[in-house]
């Protein structure tokens, strides 16, 4: 506790691996398409950081996070505008910064009504301001552009060690670094006091007025900060794609940072990393795959909202803990039968959501589809009925199989609890802001009991 | 006077709609002195508490502390001024260790604010505090248990904890010991005495055996009026007290009110309460 935040040898070792993953990442995967999708994970990444620091420190439940992401990246575009004609002779790389202060501007003049409030009246703000710079978007256009945006070239200025930021690849290594330096800022945050009452305000506002603080100003500073970092990915979203139009202060980019910040989950630091990298995985690739791909992110969603709310960093701790005690392959027979089971349900959904798709919008073509080398048939009952049924009987399955785990993960877990009960309670990994804050809590989510 | 009160209340008023429940309060705590509020339920010690540390506003009246005035302050400003309390339902972070709910309780009186350019950890001064507090309150291997996980009577401890954490020169408890078992209680008020030792105490107690053996004073409150206010033998020995409070028990089982005839209508306050054995009294 008195020492360093950053001397943990295990934390030296995550933190290097994760810089080393951000290096390396471009040269196994050195398509144009790879490391287009690597630039944006690093833009998702930070972006879904500052909204963590909002929902998962604060408890602020903000449906409008897009606004200082998206207008800091209005401000990026037309910043490096000005690089071109002279006007804002600023360093390209600089532009992400540019972007975070603009950001943070921001958050300085809305944030001041936003915090005002908290719970449900929070949340109604947010979503109305969003609304309402989305609305402005349109109706301004010598700032945001009208419908087709405003775009700027990131090659600019004079060029620095020979790097134009031409070729993709060294935009992607600017960001990359960006990456670093924000998520270390922002693990660094949840160290300070402020990040410590941020933290007090989520548990117990009330009491913390009682302690000297306004849990006002404690929302307001914490939503500032979270403006800053979230102006510096809007700000790297601009130099990446060289435009700015009004989708990216929209409410369907706020209910993506939420979403996958929560499938990341919210209640570990490195949650929405991981949530970062799902959502361009599922903008990008997914959406190769399937046309309905938004049909099965709400699947997904739902299911993990109903079966894992900490989000997939809980299951990840939890189930490190499991192995650390060397009890997880009493779980892994359950556990493929799990996903089994579930791969049925999921067959029989997704048959489900194509015939769907190909009544409302294919259907001028055919009423047939294909669908893992079976010919379905919008009009044929036989389609829908065995395609009910396989999701019926996958269901069926995946409970009863769900059920046994259930107790058995208690078992494993009560073995656990009486094994730590002998020795030092410091026993959990202990790699991130709380993670022993949320284990009892996801344990019984994972379980599946209440 | 010479040095002012630490907590004076003056005629202070609080209605709720148009149901009054403190009518017309006055009290005078001097610096150091350790006082118990007792009186019936409903009697408006609670609402008595939430005027002073600011949760309420007052409807009329001033409330001083150490001659200033802080009615129409906000809770945290009050605090600021050497002002905090603890609550009668537990009040702690749940999600956070104790060492960390501790912590969080001193970091702005030792100047640290709203700082996000500061680690946590290089905070000598408060994270020594913070282990001595600890140690106060009896929690040293709990340090890292979540607040959430521990016992009801570490989490009263612990509420005590935050509460005398900042340093504050007068300390509010309102029921520090409800819901503790007898032997409980009893390690409990020696734990009360030890950290508040010094300060000016106020506590609301239903306890009668805690009530005697922690207070210098005691100040009766009925219907929102303090009936009096004097040194416990004094108390025990006032007519009006036993008729509107203690009639009906005997001196020995003065065991808080769950048992005496609280729902008097105010009107009803000057008849004589239901006959009861006062001869044990005196």
């Amino acid at each position: 506790m008195t020492a360093s935040p950053f001397s943990n040898t295990g934390r030296w070792i995550v933190w290097g691996a994760f810089v080393m993953a951000l290096f390396v990442a471009p040269l196994l995967f050195s398509s144009s398409l790879s490391v287009s999708m690597l630039s944006q994970i690093g833009v998702a990444i930070v972006a879904c950081l500052s909204y963590n620091m909002l929902l998962g420190q604060g408890g602020m439940l903000s449906f409008g996070h897009s606004v200082y992401s998206g207008l800091a990246s209005f401000v990026a575009v037309h910043a490096m505008l000005g690089i071109a004609d002279g006007s804002f002779p600023i360093p390209v790389s600089l532009i992400p910064l540019v972007a975070g202060f603009a950001g943070a501007a921001f958050a300085v003049v809305l944030g001041y009504v936003t915090t005002k409030k908290a719970g449900t009246p929070f949340a109604m703000i947010t979503l109305g301001l969003g609304e309402l710079v989305f609305a402005m978007s349109l109706m301004v256009p010598e700032f945001f552009g009208g419908e087709g945006g405003v775009s700027a070239n990131r090659v600019v200025g004079k060029p620095f060690l020979g790097i134009t930021y031409g070729p993709q690849i060294q935009v992607y290594y600017l960001l990359a670094i960006y990456t670093v330096v924000c998520t270390a800022a922002m693990f660094a945050f949840t160290r300070t006091p402020l990040g410590r009452m941020l933290n007090a305000v989520r548990d117990n506002p009330e009491r913390v007025e009682f302690v000297g603080y306004s849990t006002q100003r404690v929302r307001y500073v914490s939503f500032i900060i979270a403006g800053f970092f979230a102006g510096i990915s809007g700000g790297m979203y601009a130099l990446n794609f060289e435009i700015a139009t009004a989708e990216v202060v929209g409410a369907l980019r706020s209910g993506g940072y939420l979403l996958f910040t929560f499938l990341g989950g919210a209640t570990f630091f490195f949650g929405p990393i991981i949530g970062g990298v799902l959502m361009v995985l599922a903008a990008v690739l997914l959406s190769e795959i399937t046309k309905a791909w938004q049909l099965y992110l709400g699947l997904v969603f739902l299911f993990m909202v109903m079966y894992a709310p900490g989000g997939i960093a809980s299951l990840v701790m939890l189930n490190l803990r499991v192995a650390m005690h060397r009890k997880l392959g009493r779980l892994s027979a359950s556990y493929a039968m799990l996903a089994a089971t579930g791969l049925v349900m999921l067959a029989g959904f997704a048959a489900l959501i194509e015939l769907v798709y190909q009544l409302q919008l294919g259907s001028q073509q055919s009423t047939k589809l294909r669908f893992f080398g079976l010919v379905l048939d919008t009009h044929s009952p036989t389609s829908w009925l065995g395609a009910l049924a396989v999701v019926a009987v996958g269901f069926a399955a995946f409970e009863w199989v769900r059920r046994r785990f259930a107790v058995l993960w208690g078992q494993v877990q009560g073995e656990i609890e009486a094994e730590a009960a002998f020795k030092q309670p410091n026993e959990v990994p202990r790699g991130t802001y709380d993670s022993r804050r949320e284990g009892d809590a996801a344990q019984a989510a994972v379980a599946g009991t209440p | 006077m010479s040095t002012p009160a630490a907590v004076e209340l003056k005629d202070l008023r609080k209605s709720f709609g148009k149901t009054e429940i403190i009518r017309g309060t006055n009290l005078v705590v001097a610096p150091g002195e350790r006082v118990a509020i007792i009186g019936p339920n409903g009697a408006g010690k609670s609402t008595l508490f939430n005027l002073i540390s600011g949760r309420f506003g007052a409807t009329s009246g001033e409330i001083l502390l150490h001659g200033k005035r802080i009615d129409g302050l906000l809770p945290y400003e009050i605090n600021r001024l050497g002002l905090a309390r603890s609550f009668q339902i537990t009040n702690i972070f749940p999600r956070l260790s104790v060492f960390e709910n501790l912590r969080c309780g001193l970091l702005w009186s030792m100047g640290y604010r709203y700082a996000f350019w500061k680690f946590l950890a290089n905070l000598k001064d408060a994270n020594a505090r913070a282990s001595e507090l600890l140690h106060m309150i009896r929690l040293d291997s709990k340090r890292d248990t979540l607040a959430m996980n521990l016992t009801y009577a570490e989490q009263r401890a612990l509420e005590i904890g935050i509460t005398i954490a900042g340093g504050a020169g007068v300390i509010l408890l309102d029921e520090p010991t409800a819901g503790m078992s007898k032997s409980e209680t009893t390690r409990f008020i020696e734990l009360i005495r030890e950290v508040t030792a010094g300060k000016t105490l106020l506590t609301v107690e239903h306890d009668m055996g805690v009530v005697f053996g922690l207070a210098d004073k005691i100040a009766v409150l009925v219907y929102g009026e303090v009936i009096a206010f004097d040194t416990p033998d004094a108390v025990r020995a006032n007519p009006r007290v036993q008729e509107a409070y203690l009639g009906a028990q005997t001196q020995d089982s003065l065991h808080a009110d769950r048992a005496a005839p609280s729902p008097i209508p105010p009107s009803a306050r000057e008849q004589p309460v239901p006959p009861g054995p006062r001869s044990a009294q005196g």
